[in-house]
Parts: C-alpha cells; structure tokens; sequence
C-alpha cells in the first residue's frame, strides 16, 4: 500500500508542481501587481511600491480605457453571432451527407488550426487599400468607386476585424456542433416526420432542445477565445486606427510591453480575467449538465 | 415497386449532388485566403498590382528570401514546439493516468482546476510571467518559451488523456499486478501502449498551439536571439513591409505543420477537437 501511494504522488507531482507555478502562481502575482506601482525600474531596484487602488484609478479614468470596454463588447458579441450563426448553418447542411461530405467538412477544419499570424498576414495582404485583391475585385466589378481602407480608417477597421474573426471561428463552431449533430438519435426525427412535422419544426423542437449543451459550449468558449483575442488585432490593426479597434487585451498588452507599466496591464488583466471566470463557471454550469 | 423506388432515388440523388456543389463553393471561399497566401508566395515581387491570380511567372525569391531572414526563427520554432510536446506529454501522461485510475477523493477538483486553468488568458500569465523570467535570467530563451508554451497545453493534454485512460480495463491492470509487475511496468506496459492514439491526438495539438504561440514569443523575448517564426511574421507586419513575397513565403512555411498534419493524421484531429472542447 505504501509503495501504491509513494508512485501515485510520484507521477502526480510534476503536474501538481506546474499547475502551481504556471497558473496558481502568476494569477496571486498579478492580483499583487495590481496593486503596485510596478515598472521598468523595479527590474533594477528590486522595489514595487504600494499602491493601493491607483492603477485602477488611473485605468479607469482614462478615456482610452472606456472605449475599449465598448469595442471589447461589440467585437465578442458581434463576431460570436456571427461565427455561430454561420457555423450551426454550416453544420446542419453537412449533416445531411451526401457525395465529398466528409472530405469538405474536413478540408474546413484548416483556418482553424493555422497559426493566427500566418492567416492575419494574408489577411492583411487582401485588404491592403491600393493593392489588396478584395479591393481591385470590387472595383473590377464596379462595386466601390473608390478603394476602400479597410484597415486604415476608424469605421472599418472594425468590420475588418471581425470578419477575419469569423473566419477564424467558424471552422471550430462547425466541428464540435456537428459532433453535437451526430449525438441526435435519428429515431427523433423519424418519428416527428411520421407525426407530420416539417423540417422546421423538427430543427426547432429536436435539434435546438437537444443541442443546447453543446451551443452553450460553443458560445462560451468562443466569448473566452474573443475576450483574448490578441494576435489577430495586433497583426491586423495594432488597435489602431485612433484606438478603434483596441480591446481590453491589447491595452493590457501595450500598458505592460510598450510602456512597460507592469502595474496598470496588471490591473487591466484582472478585470479580463474577472470577465473571463464568470463565463468560465457558466461553461461549467452547461458543461456539467449531460447531454441526454 | 422498382419504379417508385427508382423515381425515389432519383429525386433524392439530384439535391445530394447540389449539396456537394454548394459544399464545393464554401470551401472555396473559406480557403481562398490560403490558397492566395500560396499563390502570393510564388510570384515574384509581390507588390500586388503585378501579381496574378494564378502563378505564372513562378519564382521562389519569396522562399529564398523568407529561408534568408526567418531561417533560423524557424529552427527555434521547431525546437521549442519538439520540446514543448516532450515536455507537456512527460508531464500530462502520468498524471492522466493517476487521475484516471488511482485517485477517487479529489479528482474532481483538480479536473475542474484544469478546466479554470485553461481559461486563463494567455496575456495574464505573460504579465507576471515577465518578471519572474527577467529575475531568473530565463527570457529569451528555449526552455523559457517551453515552460510558457506548455501552459495552453498541459490542462487540455491531462483532461484528454485521462478522459480515454478511464476506459482502460482495470481487469488487465490488476493481473499484471497479480503476476508481480510493479505498479510502473503495469503502466508502461500495459496502459502506454493502449493509450497511444490519446496521446498521439494530444502530441499533435499540443505541437499546433505551441508552433502557433504568438502571445509568449512577443513577451517572453525581447532579442532577435530566439525569436519563433509567429513573430518573425509579426514583425514584417509592424514594418509595414511592401514586399508581400517573403512575408507570404513565411506564412505558408508556418502553415505548413497544421497542412501536414491534417492530410496525415486527420483521425486524431478530430477525435481531439471533439473530445478537447466537450471533453
């Protein structure tokens, strides 16, 4: 018995030790942090001074700050819509299988597991203004008169943005809500077309009821994937232009990295992680609720 | 009877093949960045005016370029995604195991301490990630990058691995148990074996978040010393480079490990993305 438990802890302690170090860890020295006046010179001095609440203060005095709150908000709720709509669309129609289904709904699992730089470089080749490709089709079919800026102006960068987001999502919405699909005994929608029902019907009183596990998932995650979101907004727009597309993530970046103000990013991702735990113990709410 | 079955098939069979048409016609559209990403690394130049929509005039000057200037940023890549795998699967196998089948008492709660801890946005641990790297003298460098890397892959490795390691049939264990093995050989013989399309599935994941990183290679080195390729493209980008051939040379090398890896080893893929998100 005693050498069952000497190899129990023996394989579980590097785990227990790295969750410890890696993630317990830097969650208490952040909340700290955010407390201190922590900057370039603590580095050399070795000396964080107390705080208190002023780098909350001063973050949320900013007006910078509030306008990132708002785009945060509308580039989550905008794109997880959107990847979701498409997703539950493009899932449903490659559930009913027919010739090559398998293959496409396979070939459109790439975007998904390409590096997110590597996609926001030809992303943001296709949008470039004078020489982009979406720019001279529109104008080969007399859509724009003039090119448009897709990355360089405060009204579209945005839009931009976000459809490059969705882009990136749909393909992770599509697989885990066609493996939810597939979870649907097909006897269900049997016997409602036995009953009369149309397939309207059947995708509103079987398929929804049913997938609401599995969408509630799907939406939560994606609004933790969105909340973090950093790669694509900086390789796309770098928050710009005039802070028109800075999210709470590239503020937190750009306090810490660019100014080097360890303190204020610290207290700028706390209040992301905040957000974050809320939705995460709302993922495990749904997630503990088994699917029938 | 054969005619109605006939005319039944027939009229099923037409839309089938409109599905597959207007299936065709979504993955074109979802995968044209891609394929333009390709066709841009092929031209010369690629100032994009000159360029055309399929490559003509082929050059590789864009690869020769990108292989010039991100040659080594790739090695560094491929080193620290290697040793990221070797690291997490050294880590997260054992301990799936133990979870799997010898702890009762408090499992749960570190399961569900993975599932928080995999929420953790990235840029929060490189915030205090930084300052503990600095004063250990480990930024810009490979096995700091590996320790970071590994965070966005350990929780999902364990939650799979010990997922697909409950089904291991306990009868199998116990006899090589009752025929004397100890309680590491019964693992590393009997468990490992049968566990390996789990952890090959979990490998492979863990290979793409870890070549993919972005948010520890921009924080956690401030030299061109280790420098993975994720940032070697970043860094094009932020120079507003012109010249879009060897940028675009950079990303199809960078996407080249997930192409690979979803011809070759779709099975696991999918098994993966399934089982890693519902678990």
């Amino acid at each position: 018995m005693r050498s069952e438990r000497r190899f129990v802890w023996l394989m579980l302690a590097p785990a227990l030790l790295y969750v410890a170090g890696f993630f317990a860890y830097p969650i208490v020295k952040n909340v700290v942090m955010g407390f201190q006046d922590y900057s370039i010179t603590t580095f050399y001095t070795g000396e964080a001074p107390w705080v208190g609440l002023a780098n909350y203060a001063q973050v949320f005095a900013s007006r910078v700050f509030s306008v990132a709150v708002v785009n945060t908000a509308v580039f989550t709720v905008v794109s997880i819509s959107l990847q979701f709509a498409i997703g539950l669309a493009l899932a449903v129609f490659f559930h009913r299988k027919f010739p090559l289904s398998v293959a496409l709904r396979s070939l459109l699992l790439l975007p998904w597991l390409l590096p997110l730089l590597a996609s926001t470089a030809v992303w943001r080749w296709i949008l470039d203004q004078d020489s982009g490709i979406l720019n001279q089709a529109l104008g080969f079919f007399h859509l724009t008169s003039s090119a448009i800026p897709w990355l360089s102006s405060p009204s579209f960068a945005m839009i931009s943005l976000i459809a490059v987001k969705v882009w990136v999502a749909v393909p992770f919405n599509l697989a885990i809500l066609y493996g939810g699909l597939q979870g649907i005994p097909g006897e269900l929608y049997e016997a409602a077309s036995i009953d009369g029902a149309s397939p309207g019907q059947a995708f509103r009183f079987i398929t929804l009821p049913l997938l609401r596990p599995v969408i509630g998932v799907v939406i939560v995650l994606g609004i933790i994937y969105t909340l973090e979101s950093l790669d694509i907004i900086l390789g796309l727009t770098g928050g710009g232009p005039a802070n028109s597309t800075d999210t709470l993530s590239t503020l937190s970046y750009l306090e810490s990295f660019e100014r080097y103000s360890f303190g204020t990013g610290a207290a700028i991702s706390n209040i992301i992680i905040v957000v974050s735990m809320i939705f995460t113990f709302i993922y495990l709410r749904i997630d503990r609720r088994p699917a029938q | 009877m054969s005619t109605i079955v006939s005319a039944a098939s027939r009229r099923a069979r037409r839309p089938r093949y409109l599905s597959t048409a207007f299936g065709i016609l979504v993955v074109v559209i979802m995968l044209f960045p891609v394929y333009w990403m390709v066709n841009a690394s092929l031209q010369r130049g690629g100032s994009a005016i000159g360029s055309t929509l399929i490559p003509i005039n082929l050059s590789w000057s864009g690869y020769e370029a990108a292989l010039r200037e991100q040659g080594q940023n790739l090695v560094t890549s491929i080193i620290v995604s290697a040793g990221t795998v070797a690291f997490t699967l050294l880590i997260s196998v054992p301990a799936a195991y133990i979870l799997a089948k010898f702890v009762r008492r408090g499992t749960s709660i570190f399961i569900l301490a993975l599932l928080v801890a995999q929420m953790v946005p990235g840029i929060v641990l490189a915030n205090a990630l930084y300052s503990v790297y600095s004063s250990l003298g480990i930024l810009n460098s490979i096995p700091g990058l590996i320790l970071a890397d590994a965070s966005r892959c350990i929780p999902f490795s364990i939650i799979l691995l010990r997922a697909f390691m409950l089904a291991l049939p306990s009868e199998l264990l116990e006899a090589a148990r009752i025929d004397g093995a100890s309680h590491f050989r019964a693992f590393r013989s009997i468990a490992l074996p049968l566990s390996q399309n789990a952890i090959i599935t979990a490998g492979l994941f863990s290979f793409l978040f870890t070549w993919g990183d972005f948010i520890f290679a921009v924080t956690l080195t401030t030299t061109a010393d280790v420098r993975p390729i994720t940032l070697g493209i970043y860094n094009y980008l932020a120079a507003q480079q012109q010249e879009w051939g060897p940028v675009m040379a950079t990303s199809v090398i960078a996407a080249l490990p997930a192409m690979i890896i979803l011809m070759a080893a779709q099975r696991y893929i999918t098994a993966g993305s399934l089982s890693g998100a519902l678990k």
